[in-house]
């Protein structure tokens, strides 16, 4: 699959499947990237387990942080990679190792991070992989809040979107 | 070419036509009672959910809105709109053209900054940037932008940005845009495209490597001479991490924010967001609900009004360019033109409708059109629905000296227009009688 650009289906039907995300490199400082993505995560009802070997041990926004993705007691359904590029494709392959263990079905890389072999190898083993995209943006952009801020979300439909009691 | 034939091809899998998005982009029926027109929602400030959600919306750590002096609902569609019809990433509305391009420079100029600037430019805006700005300590070069070298032996090191506009006003002149995109590149700093006179419809600076675009939405945007306006509309494609030291109003840590990097934060949401966040917070230049719900009315139709504007405008050149008392006609639409090819290449679709004529009995018979016509109103605007005339020397471009006049190409004998929806025949009859009315009266003066 070609990842220059995703239709909105695709990366809708990530989204809505997803419950549960291992983000790794999440931090605990809160004007870092991978906060404010982690804190709107939870907000929108996901549960966000960070991966952090230097903070292991520790909290994040209430969530126990573990070292790597295998010592997670528990399953999650997609794993976020904010690291550099080059850290990709080793957490790929670590996440293809544990993938029936844990039930891993979505490998994403952070804005900025590409890694097209790591990629490959994740869809060779029947992953979907979304790279060089946000979630938190994503998933602002596709529940029209992104717009909210003057974005193009490139989302034009004349449907009424349903709004559901909180 | 080559960037045209790109997007052609490599169309987003879920893109739309631009006559589908000037109607839908943005604007989505309300969801909550299912109004299908944008609602205007005249309202200042927004409830939050609980302490938690408003401090994550003070931090930026989620979307929201706080208080209209940032962003605003029914702003917010015009943005998403226009951000779309340019092809940028996102776009900031204002409360006009003058304070789009105040906020764009606020982003990155500091005390001691330079910019490079057309000679050809509304002209507002080169007493905007020549007078106001000089307050700020920022400095512009006007620099005929025809000669690339001439606008490369005006870069320093302190230079922060290159602005022209795309049709200038009021010339009817074209600006290379792929050249100077290539120049601004080759520097490390951004190219600023006024679109204002083309309007997307025409012309796409984005897609020709400019990296913000600015508009009076006053102008064709609206269309109909109601709501002041403007936006700066971001491509998201200028990497301001790249360009270092001299860009650190956007990726240096933000004080005001906690030390929060806008783009390494926000990656290429970085501009917009710094633009409301921090330049509509602090500026307070914002655009009023009402202007914005003006305005997305006149984007519905705007391809329909930009095609009979454009040809409108093309029947009255190429009438005046055959009349005896007219000294020249200055539009790029007419072949024999001196930027008729670059019209040709930028402005594929019509050369605008806005543009010049020199009269041959100079001062006193422009005077006299200007006061004989009947169809076409005397002020100073242009993009609306309505014919307009205008003597630049004696209004618009007064403040200039003679030399930067000419130089705008808004000498004495100089005549604008900027031609309507009317029936065709009708403006062209009133031109010519008033011609008739100028000449006899300039030779009786003569006896
Ligand atoms: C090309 C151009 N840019 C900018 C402006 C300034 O816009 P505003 O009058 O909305 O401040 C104008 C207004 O005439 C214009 O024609």
């Amino acid at each position: 699959m070609q990842h220059d650009s995703y239709s909105n289906a695709y990366i809708l039907s990530i989204l809505r499947s997803v419950r549960t995300i291992a983000m790794v490199g999440a931090s605990a400082k809160w004007n870092r990237p991978s906060h404010f993505a982690m804190k709107y995560l939870q907000e929108k009802g996901y549960r966000v387990i960070p991966v952090n070997p230097g903070q292991a041990g520790g909290e994040i926004l209430g969530e126990r942080v573990y070292a790597s993705l295998a010592e997670i007691p528990e399953g999650f359904e997609m794993v976020d990679i904010f690291r550099a590029s080059d850290a990709a494709g080793g957490i790929v392959d670590e996440a293809i190792s544990l993938q029936t263990e844990k039930g891993i079905e979505v490998i994403w890389m952070q804005l900025g991070v590409r890694d097209d072999a790591a990629a490959a190898r994740a869809e060779a083993a029947g992953m979907k992989v979304v790279m060089d995209r946000c979630p938190k943006i994503e998933f602002g952009r596709l529940n029209a809040e992104l717009a909210w801020g003057g974005f193009d979300t490139k989302v034009i439909t004349a449907k009424r979107r349903r709004v559901r009691l909180a | 070419m080559s960037r045209n034939a790109k997007r052609e091809g490599d169309q987003a899998p879920d893109s739309y036509g631009f006559e589908t998005r000037m109607i839908h982009a943005g604007a989505q029926p309300e969801p909550v009672t299912g109004a299908r027109q944008t609602p205007i929602f005249q309202n200042t400030s927004y409830a939050f959910h609980d302490a938690e959600h408003a401090a994550s919306l003070f931090n930026l750590q989620t979307f929201g809105f706080i208080y209209s002096r940032l962003t605003n609902p029914t702003t917010a569609v015009l943005e998403e709109r226009l951000a779309s019809l340019e092809g940028g990433r996102g776009a900031t509305c204002t409360a006009s053209g003058h304070a789009a391009q105040l906020l764009t420079f606020f982003a990155f100029m500091e005390p001691g900054d330079h910019f490079i600037a057309s000679t050809r430019l509304y002209g507002g805006s080169i007493t905007q940037f020549g007078k106001t700005f000089r307050k700020f300590d920022w400095h512009v070069s006007f620099v005929d932008v025809e000669e690339p070298e001439a606008v490369r032996r005006a870069l320093t090191p302190k230079t922060k940005a290159i602005f022209v506009e795309s049709l200038a006003n009021p010339g009817g002149v074209v600006s290379d845009l792929e050249a100077l995109a290539a120049i601004a590149k080759e520097a490390g700093i951004p190219l600023i495209v006024d679109n204002t006179l083309a309007s997307p419809w025409l012309c796409r600076p984005i897609e020709w490597g400019a990296d913000l675009v600015v508009h009076s939405t006053t102008k064709f945007l609206s269309g109909n001479g109601t709501a002041m306006g403007g936006a700066v509309i971001d491509s998201g494609g200028f990497d301001w991490t790249a360009a270092g030291e001299r860009f650190r109003g956007l990726n240096a840590p933000e004080p005001a924010y906690h030390g929060l990097a806008f783009h390494e934060t926000f990656g290429d949401l970085a501009f917009t967001t710094h633009a409301h966040a921090v330049g509509l917070r602090d500026l307070g230049t914002t655009m009023a609900p009402q202007h914005a719900f003006l305005t997305l009315l006149g984007t519905e139709t705007l391809a329909l009004r930009m095609e009979r504007h454009c040809s409108n405008a093309l029947k009255v050149a190429a009438f005046l360019a055959e009349q005896e008392a007219v000294a020249w006609v200055s539009y790029s639409g007419l072949p024999d033109n001196p930027y008729h090819a670059l019209a040709n290449k930028y402005l594929p679709r019509g050369a605008g409708s806005v543009f010049t004529f020199g009269l041959k009995d100079g001062y006193a018979a422009g005077v006299r059109l200007v006061e004989e016509v009947n169809l076409f109103s005397h002020l100073a605007n242009v993009g609306d629905t309505r014919s307009l005339i205008l003597h630049p020397a004696s209004t618009t471009h007064r403040q200039l000296s003679e030399e930067q006049r000419q130089a705008a190409g808004a000498g004495e004998e100089v005549i604008r227009l900027s031609i309507g929806l009317e029936t065709v025949e009708d403006l062209i009859a009133d031109l010519s009688q008033g011609l008739e009315t100028a000449a006899l009266a300039a030779r009786r003066a003569a006896v």
